[in-house]
């Protein structure tokens, strides 16, 4: 369609005609392609020493070949490879076939033979192992063939016996990748080797190399991966690894444990030196358990690691893995949790700690006591302990992982779990918090716990502070002391960081909502209400006093008896949180008060809540405007605007919605308003005062559209389509107002050409959707698609003009979820007064802190731009890893800005903003759409054109002071 | 047999003066010199004259080796060098070279210039005696002379403490010195790989006991501090300068900068702001947290540590002090407490042992009213708590050094002899090697059993390996060679190199053997019924019939001829060179089985 858009246009005009040629030239480059191995042989041929074939060699390999010409490449190889005598030439070429072998839509098998031939007279160990390595690609390159297979398979045991461990350690690798997993395929060729396969791996498990010890695991584990079902047998040799006196075997050996322990976790083992037997996965769990204290910490890190994922093991075992038993000169001692829980359910307060409170009582067996358990004792209470903060991460995730499948364990462990909250590694305090936070639903913190937990609160990191909050809002707490003391502690960090002020309301609304009857007997004294006096009324802009309402009135809306409790302001001040803090404050049937949501009510289905049904009910009225005047749509459609968006800012789970649906409203009013222009019907002279209204309304409308389709995350199709339809319908009205108001043709064509060819891509990728779009712009504009091709600019615009009034408004069909991307810069606050002073010509590094929220691939899009006064603008990018994400649909950003400029004379603000960079390329409904099309697309069109890159500001900007000073001299 | 003697001079089945001798394949190396604590006469030191009753030291050691900068480690050793006079190498590791003069002129001002003792070492003996210290890096392989080489592997325990492998050949023994398992605030945990000594030297202070996780302690020692300062209360934490004190600091500098309190932290000064000072130049000796930060801060730069002054003492609101010394028994730390103890907001926190008589020991034992000098009685309200730090592994510890280094012997020193009694017990019987835990002055030898290193030539090597199957690797394999004993050094070589070298001519050595056989035929005839007999059996040699009736089998050489006396009886004679000693013995065994009756 493009193409012949194009023939029609271009038949006027033959100047243009010419880039037609240019883009054949493209074309012409295929005739060079087969003249590549020629050049090689050449080359190869003028080589005189090894060094120079080297040389070439290399050369050669950096340029990709084409798929006709591999073969031919290979076969020049393969003849200069045999009259070859130095051994690293030798080597290039062999790792060269490796790589040939590897380009895409190549058939390595036609060169199988050669490559094996090689194998037979080669001497050098390294020549050797490269061509099995390039076996191996080859083998890779033809799963669907078996025979193939078995023959690699073969070759390769045959060099199993090479003394060099690389070849050995090739060799296992090329057995693991490719011996076969299938069965009855080839029936008697198969019971002798692939039934081997598994014996000839393990009998490399006791080779004298290491690295031949581990190749031969990890080629085990290949097997398993490609679902070779290992034999039970190889369990017992691997035990025997993993007392291996080098770490990769051990490490690899965890590895192969763990995979038969999760594919015979049933199966009896016997326990040496006695009698007695134990399921498989307990055998392994104890052994995995043992490796957590292993010399080296890579070992460690993978034991711990892997505990995690054992669910299967008998709680029994689980649960010594927290156990030590503590002995002091041969007396049983308790362990400090013990005593906690011991003083906790005595109801005893603490005394104070006397010398030798934790005395030892009980004197030991002697005998009894087994200071190495082969079991699992005590595994995770050396990995917690443990040196490196890597082993002890790992062993909080297994501790996580484990006890979210067992309640029981995770009471247990919950002691340890707190524990770990004042490790001196953040990272491992925040992965703690995590973990606890994914656990919390099996346990209940006791009073002693939620006091250490809650002791983190004042931590000067924002991110522990924060993570530990979300971990209150889905704590359950036993006592009505333990939601006071959590209550006291929540006001204090307020006190301390009033900027977690959001954070804690968020948190005392879960508070309040889980424990309502924990909250009703607080409430008196929360409130500070007397039976007989009037106290003084708090102040309403309390932060802290706003916490504890949010607090009482969560509770209360499962507890109707609370209100009865409330003094009067106490109703005021609800009235005016319901409508000041509505995502934090929810509706209350209050007794004997007319509250908006009460008397709506009754009338409401079950499911759908009001404003919902208001946002449907507005739309509606939108939508039907067809009957009214000009004036009064306009009316109507400001009037809905300034409703939506009212009622975002009021329901944050409807803010996307209702802003979306508000912008694209917007959008129609520009759109009505810039049509309703007199200057349509004015003579040209006297448009150039009036064009500006409209066509600042469509370079509005097209950032508009823009936002719509990049800021909201949750944007379907159906709304795309919509968006781009909104865009298109700017990009006619661009047109429209840029002839009216130039001189002359010229232009014109250009700008109708590129016009056209934005329909026809619109019709292409949206064409499903085209059914849809009845008496829309874009359905009228196809229908008059072959007159258009035809005619002048002049009649062009013309034509669109009319389509523009006469074409229906379309329906915005709402997604079920929609968020709008909001960024939140929190440093630098903008509030400092002392200006950050530095010598102009050197930088100075601005730390930027930023919530971001429903941000879809923030490393990706968002960057920081920074303003300064004299009108200089800079983007940085910040770096993947400065984006961190605290939970779903979250993200923060902390990242450092650097700043210089020339020396100022007087201190200065510049602006510090988030922008969302897009790409239009990259919009939603180019990846929607086939592939095939896509190309064909891109060929169409030059990328310019299609993809229009930008960036949206979408934090509020934050004013910084600074002040380059000249230098001094 | 080759035999290691150990014998403890201190630390034998007791704590303090650790001294160990050992000698291992001839060379006699000293671990440890310190002093004990208990003692102010002459029991305070080693008995050196165990070593040699006259003449000088040196010619009886080959080297002194200090594991870390604690007196009961190192105390003795001005005395050791300078007084009874040693002049060979001393080994220790940097920072404890560096420490250690601090603390042994602050031992000798103590003894000297407090208790006025006279006859004691001085400064100038401590500096002369530092002279003659080597300094080792970790994992650094150091040889003392040819054949003793010595290394360090990190303990843990104290700032640059370490423990040492000893290795004379292929004997080996490792001292521990004292080590710690378990990482704590500034150290990392002590790590050996898989040596396998011949012995392994292991402390046992805590022998009988496994200790709690130490985030318990530490959270309470926090939960504490935080408590009372926050009630505006003042804490006072009576240390010994150097070890757990930094420990302490670090910790509670780090909860200061992450709770963000304000309330100051003194640490009265002397000798620990000279220690701290060492502390960040040894960045390399602490643990991971305090490696991988210190290029942003270094952690023993206190940001709220502050060096404490008289005065400070009656400043108004909250504070922490750090004093010395640990056992409130004088110095800053009693003067402290006094002006303190008054008050029931305050707290004292004990970080560590107190000896009986000290009035540390007295208010952790809940003594409340105290009788200072001068018949004062001191009334004690402040809050009295006591917190375990300590930097030894505990019995669980022990074993996983154990493991992890395989020894094929164990000896316990440093520690109580009941206790060592049960550990002793249980490394037998969980490890199922001998332990052994000699008291002072008592000689514990070790039977050895080394291997010894032959060089092969490769040529030799090859041809070897390549006869017979190439069975495992690991396993140990025969082979044919000549074992060249010459300028100390073995080597085993093929034959004729061997008499090439030594300038030898070679001569042949024959093996012969008559067989007797029954057959009343013709020699000839026999000889062919033997001829054809071998040919059917040893299908895999040569076997041939020569021109003159005899018949060679390789290279061994068959003749039948008859009997002088009885025609009926043939003489088989067989004849080899020793080289075919095998295959001849097998083939006269074959044919004094006789021939088959049958042709």
């Amino acid at each position: 369609m493009a193409a012949h858009l194009k023939k029609r246009v271009y038949e006027e005009f033959t100047k243009v005609v010419q880039q037609q040629h240019e883009d054949l030239s493209t074309k012409k480059l295929r005739l060079t392609k087969p003249s590549k191995s020629a050049a090689l042989h050449v080359d190869l041929c003028k080589a005189t020493s090894p060094a120079d074939a080297l040389q070439y060699l290399l050369q050669f390999a950096r340029k990709p070949v084409e798929v006709e010409s591999v073969e031919g490449v290979v076969r020049i190889l393969l003849e200069h490879y045999y009259k070859e005598n130095d051994a690293s030439v030798r080597l290039k070429i062999a790792s060269l076939l490796g790589l040939l072998s590897k380009t895409a839509g190549f058939s390595p098998d036609c060169i199988m033979d050669d490559a094996i031939n090689t194998l037979q007279n080669e001497k050098s160990h390294q020549v050797l192992a490269q061509l099995l390595d390039t076996l191996l690609v080859i083998g890779t390159k033809l799963p669907e063939n078996p025979s193939v297979r078995m023959r690699l398979v073969e070759v390769a045991c045959k060099h199993l016996t090479d003394s060099s461990h690389g070849v050995r350690n090739k060799c296992l690798q090329l057995i693991g990748c490719l011996g076969l997993v299938e069965k009855g395929v080839a029936k008697e060729a198969e019971s002798q080797a692939a039934k081997d396969v598994q014996k000839i791996i393990g009998d490399h498990f006791n080779d004298q190399d290491p690295r031949v010890r581990t190749a031969a695991i990890k080629a085990m584990l290949q097997l398993h991966e490609r679902g070779l079902k290992l034999q039970q047998a190889i369990y017992s040799q691997a035990c025997k690894l993993l007392a291996d006196d080098y770490e990769q075997v051990r490490s690899a050996a965890v590895q192969l444990i763990w995979v038969l322990s999760q594919l015979y976790p049933e199966s009896i083992v016997p326990i040496p030196s006695s009698n007695e037997e134990i399921r498989l996965v307990d055998d392994a769990f104890g052994k995995i358990c043992h490796m957590v204290s292993d010399g080296s910490w890579v070992v460690r890190v993978q034991a711990a690691k892997l505990l995690g994922s054992m669910q299967q093991v008998s709680s029994h075992f689980l649960e010594q893995t927290l156990d030590k038993k503590l002995m002091s000169d041969l007396r049983r001692k308790r362990t400090a949790h013990e005593r906690a829980k011991e003083l906790y359910s005595s109801g005893e307060f603490s005394s104070g700690r006397k010398w030798g409170d934790d005395a030892p009582k009980e004197e030991v067996d002697t005998g009894a006591v087994n200071l190495i358990e082969s079991g699992a004792c005590g595994a995770f209470v050396h990995g917690l302990e443990d040196e490196m903060y890597e082993v002890r991460i790992a062993a909080v995730e297994a501790l996580c992982m484990l006890a979210q499948s067992s309640p029981s364990f995770a009471e247990k462990c919950l002691d340890f779990l707190v524990d770990m909250f004042n490790d001196e590694i953040e990272e491992v305090r925040l992965q703690s918090i995590h973990t606890m936070r994914k656990i919390s639903n099996n346990i209940t913190l006791r009073e002693d716990q939620l006091d250490t937990v809650l002791a983190v609160l004042e931590d000067s990191s924002r991110d522990i502070r924060e993570a530990l909050h979300e971990l209150l809002c889905c704590t359950n707490v036993s006592t009505k002391e333990g939601i006071h003391l959590a209550l006291v502690e929540l006001l204090k960090n307020l006190t301390k960081y009033p900027t977690d002020r959001e954070s804690i309301w968020k948190c005392l609304k879960f508070l309040g909502s889980r424990h309502p009857t924990l909250v009703l007997p607080l409430v008196p004294e929360l409130l500070s209400t007397h039976p007989f006096f009037d106290t003084p009324e708090p102040d309403m802009d309390d932060p802290a006093y706003i916490a504890v309402l949010v607090l009482i009135f969560n509770a209360a809306k499962s507890c109707p008896t609370m209100p009865a409790l409330f003094s009067d302001h106490t109703f005021r001040h609800y009235a005016y949180l319901r409508d000041s803090l509505s995502h934090l404050v929810p509706p209350l049937r209050l007794p004997g008060r007319k509250l908006v949501s009460s008397t709506v009510s009754p009338n409401i289905t079950p499911h759908e809540d009001p404003s919902q049904q208001f946002l449907h009910q507005s739309l509606e009225r939108v939508y039907n405007f067809q009957h009214l005047d000009p004036q009064g749509i306009q009316e109507l459609l400001e009037f809905t605007i300034r409703d939506l968006q009212r009622l975002g800012e009021l329901q944050s789970e409807l803010a996307g919605m209702a802003d979306f649906t508000a912008t694209y409203l917007q959008c129609q009013l520009l759109l009505i308003k810039a049509l309703q222009e007199k200057l349509w019907n004015v003579a040209a002279p006297l448009y150039l005062k009036q064009n500006a209204l409209a066509s600042a309304a469509a370079k509005q409308i097209l950032e508009e559209t823009y936002k719509m389709e990049f800021m909201y995350s949750g944007v379907e199709s159906r709304q795309v389509v919509i968006i781009h339809h909104m865009r298109l319908q700017a990009k006619a009205l661009q047109l429209i107002v840029t002839a009216r108001t130039t001189r002359g043709v010229e232009p014109l064509f250009g700008m109708c050409e590129k016009f056209l060819q934005e329909v026809d891509s619109f019709q292409r990728c949206f064409i499903s959707e085209l059914p849809h779009m009845q008496g829309s712009f874009v359905d009228k504009l196809l229908d008059l698609m072959p007159r258009l091709v035809t005619s002048k600019p002049a009649e062009v615009v013309k034509i669109l003009q009319t389509t523009l009034r006469q074409s229906t408004f379309l329906h915005l069909p709402l997604p079920e979820q929609l968020h709008r991307a909001t960024a939140n810069i929190i440093e630098p606050t903008g509030e400092s007064d002392n200006p950050l002073r530095f010598t102009s010509g050197l930088v100075v590094a601005l730390d930027v802190d930023a919530t971001l929220e429903h941000v879809q691939d923030p490393q990706g899009t968002v960057k920081v731009q920074v303003l300064y006064p004299d009108g200089q603008a800079q983007l940085i990018h910040p770096k993947p890893a400065d984006f961190r994400n605290p939970g779903p649909g979250r993200h923060r950003l902390i990242t450092q800005v650097y700043l210089s400029h020339t020396a100022w004379t007087e201190p200065c603000q510049i602006e510090v903003r988030l922008l969302l960079a897009y790409n239009s390329n990259k919009s939603k409904a180019s990846t929607r759409i086939p592939k095939s099309t896509w190309s064909e697309s891109l060929e169409a069109l030059p990328p310019s054109e299609n993809g229009i890159e930008g960036t949206i500001p979408f934090s509020k900007p934050v004013k910084v002071y600074i002040m380059p000073k000249p230098a001094r001299r | 047999m080759p035999e290691i003697k150990v014998t403890p001079l201190g630390a034998g089945q007791d704590v303090g003066r650790s001294c160990i001798l050992v000698s291992i394949a001839g060379k006699n190396v000293m671990l440890d010199c310190g002093m004990h604590m208990g003692y102010n006469d002459d029991r305070r030191f080693p008995d050196f004259s165990y070593i040699t009753q006259n003449g000088r030291l040196t010619d009886f050691l080959d080297c002194v080796i200090i594991s870390h900068f604690h007196l009961d480690h190192c105390g003795a050793l001005p005395y050791f060098s300078e007084m009874v006079g040693y002049d060979g190498p001393i080994y220790m590791t940097h920072p404890t070279k560096a420490i250690c003069p601090i603390l042994l002129e602050d031992y000798r001002k103590i003894t000297v210039d407090k208790k006025g003792e006279t006859n004691f070492f001085t400064s100038q003996m401590i500096k002369d005696c530092m002279k003659k210290v080597v300094a080792v890096h970790l994992h650094q392989t150091v040889q003392v002379d040819e054949e003793l080489e010595i290394k360090a592997y990190y303990a843990g325990h104290v700032l640059g403490a370490a423990m040492f492998q000893i290795k004379v050949g292929c004997e080996s023994v490792v001292y521990t010195g004292d080590y710690n398992m378990t990482p704590d605030r500034h150290l990392g945990a002590a790590w050996i790989d898989k040596c396998r000594p011949d012995l392994l030297i292991s402390e046992s202070t805590y022998a009988t006991t496994i200790r709690d996780s130490k985030r318990c302690r530490e959270r309470d020692f926090l939960k504490k501090v935080h408590e009372t300062v926050e009630r505006g209360g003042k804490v006072l934490i009576p240390v010994f300068a150097l070890g757990r004190a930094q420990e302490l600091c670090i910790l509670l500098e780090t909860f200061w900068e992450r709770m963000n309190l304000k309330a100051p932290i003194y640490f009265s000064t002397g000798l620990t702001e000279k220690a701290n000072h060492y502390y960040k130049l040894f960045i390399t000796w602490t643990n991971q947290k305090i490696r991988k930060t210190f290029v942003q801060r270094n952690m023993f730069e206190f940001k709220h540590i502050k060096a404490f002054d008289r005065a400070f003492a009656d400043n108004p609101g909250p504070m922490v002090v750090f004093a010395t010394p640990g056992m409130l028994h004088a110095g800053q730390s009693l003067q402290i407490f006094r002006k303190w103890a008054g008050n029931e907001k305050n707290m004292v926190i004990m970080p560590g042992y107190c000896v009986q008589g000290t009035v540390g020991h007295k208010i952790l034992s809940g003594q409340r009213k105290l009788e200072m000098e001068g018949r004062q009685i001191l009334e004690v309200k402040m809050q009295v708590e006591y917190m375990s730090f300590s930097a030894h592994a505990d019995a669980k510890g022990i074993m996983q050094l154990i493991r992890q280094a395989e020894p094929r012997n164990v000896l316990l020193v440093h520690g109580e002899a009941k206790k060592m009694e049960f550990l002793k017990q249980k490394i037998e019987q969980e490890f199922h090697v001998s332990c052994y835990m000699p008291a002072n002055g008592e000689t514990t030898t070790i039977l050895t059993n080394p291997c010894i290193p032959v060089d092969i030539s490769l040529g030799l090597l090859k041809r070897e390996t390549a006869i017979g199957p190439l069975a495992d690797a690991k396993k140990p394999k025969l082979m044919h060679g000549t074992l060249l004993m010459k300028d100390n050094s073995f080597r085993l070589l093929c034959p004729e190199q061997a008499l090439k070298e030594l300038g030898l001519a070679e001569h042949q050595l024959r093996f012969t053997c008559r067989v007797h056989i029954q057959d009343p035929r013709k020699e000839h005839e026999t000889g062919l019924r033997v001829y054809n007999h071998l040919k059917g059996i040893l299908k895999d040699y040569s076997v041939q019939h020569l021109p003159d009736g005899s018949i060679t089998v390789e290279s061994i050489l068959i003749q039948a001829t008859a009997h002088s006396e009885d025609q009926g009886t043939k003489v088989l004679l067989v004849s080899w060179t020793y080289q075919d000693e095998e295959l001849g013995s097998y083939l006269t065994s074959l044919l004094k089985k006789g021939l088959p009756q049958s042709t």
